[in-house]
């Protein structure tokens, strides 16, 4: 009864504030919905047990991504609405509607999920974290250091390019001013 | 009574609601937000995959898939710098020099 109750809750906050992301004029507010919908949708990783992965969730997404977008909105000008001329909406349609025929067939296609076998299954009597960190040390432990590398490549590439020419300011200068530097 | 289903199908709606983001918004910001949502949504299905079969594997996926969106968010926000320095607009509209 309370996991129904709070799964209904957590799915309707977290529609609403994805809905917002996407309609939202103000990139402010989207990001800030954005932000809720992360801490949400981590409440749905607690209910199905996943602990450690809604943890993660809250660190990396709210606390590292969404950090890193409101500092590099800080390049942008956020005070003005997103201006974006729609040139025809009638495309944006037919393309939502063939996703939505594709969606429909994939769940209703014949279910082949009868065959899954588990291949790392849960323990009882450990937790959850402990699980985890015992499959990813064992069965995942090279995408791991993969994924840790692809991690620093990221890290000093997005050092390299935010920081170019971070000594001036770009929002207290006119355009045709950086244009023509640009030219230099 | 939370079945599978219905984890799958909110992680069907969320992946629609990004979806249309990614179709409808012509800001380069605003698509990366899409872009997050979307793997969000795949994250929520992965993890009630995990809880319903038991097995571990659709959340080392999941952790795999949050690398690959903090990997994206940095280089992706550093190239967005490196475009309104130059172009002073985050617009996917002036993306045209190459007449596409």
């Amino acid at each position: 009864m309370i996991e129904a109750i709070a799964f209904y809750t957590f799915a309707i906050l977290t529609i609403a504030m994805f809905v917002i992301v996407v309609m939202s004029r103000n990139a402010l507010y989207s990001m800030s919905a954005l932000a809720a919908g992360m801490i949400f949708i981590s409440g749905f990783f607690f209910l199905l047990d996943a602990d450690f992965l809604g943890v993660v969730q809250i660190i990396v997404y709210t606390g590292a991504v969404m950090a890193l977008y409101a500092f590099a909105m800080m390049f942008f000008d956020t005070t003005k609405e997103v201006k974006e001329k729609n040139s025809s909406n009638y495309k944006v349609f037919l393309l939502s509607g063939l996703s939505a025929i594709l969606l429909i067939i994939i769940f209703v296609s014949p279910i082949i999920s009868q065959k899954v076998q588990a291949l790392y299954p849960m323990k009882e009597n450990i937790g959850n974290t402990q699980s985890i960190g015992i499959v990813l040390f064992t069965k995942y432990l090279v995408p791991f250091e993969v994924a840790a590398i692809m991690l620093l490549v990221a890290m000093i590439s997005g050092i390299v390019m935010a920081s170019k020419r971070m000594d001036e300011s770009l929002t207290l200068k006119v355009d045709e001013e950086i244009q023509k530097e640009e030219v230099k | 009574m939370i079945t599978l289903t219905h984890y799958l199908v909110l992680s069907a709606i969320l992946f629609c609601i990004g979806l249309v983001g990614v179709l409808r918004r012509k800001n380069l910001l605003m698509l990366f937000f899409s872009t997050e949502i979307l793997l969000n949504a795949v994250n929520v299905g992965f993890a009630a995959i995990s809880k319903y079969y038991m097995d571990l594997t659709g959340q080392m996926f999941a952790f795999f898939i949050i690398a690959i969106a903090a990997s994206e968010v940095a280089v992706g926000l550093g190239l967005l710098i490196i475009w309104y320095k130059r172009v002073g607009s985050i617009d996917l509209d002036t993306m045209q020099s190459m007449n596409g």
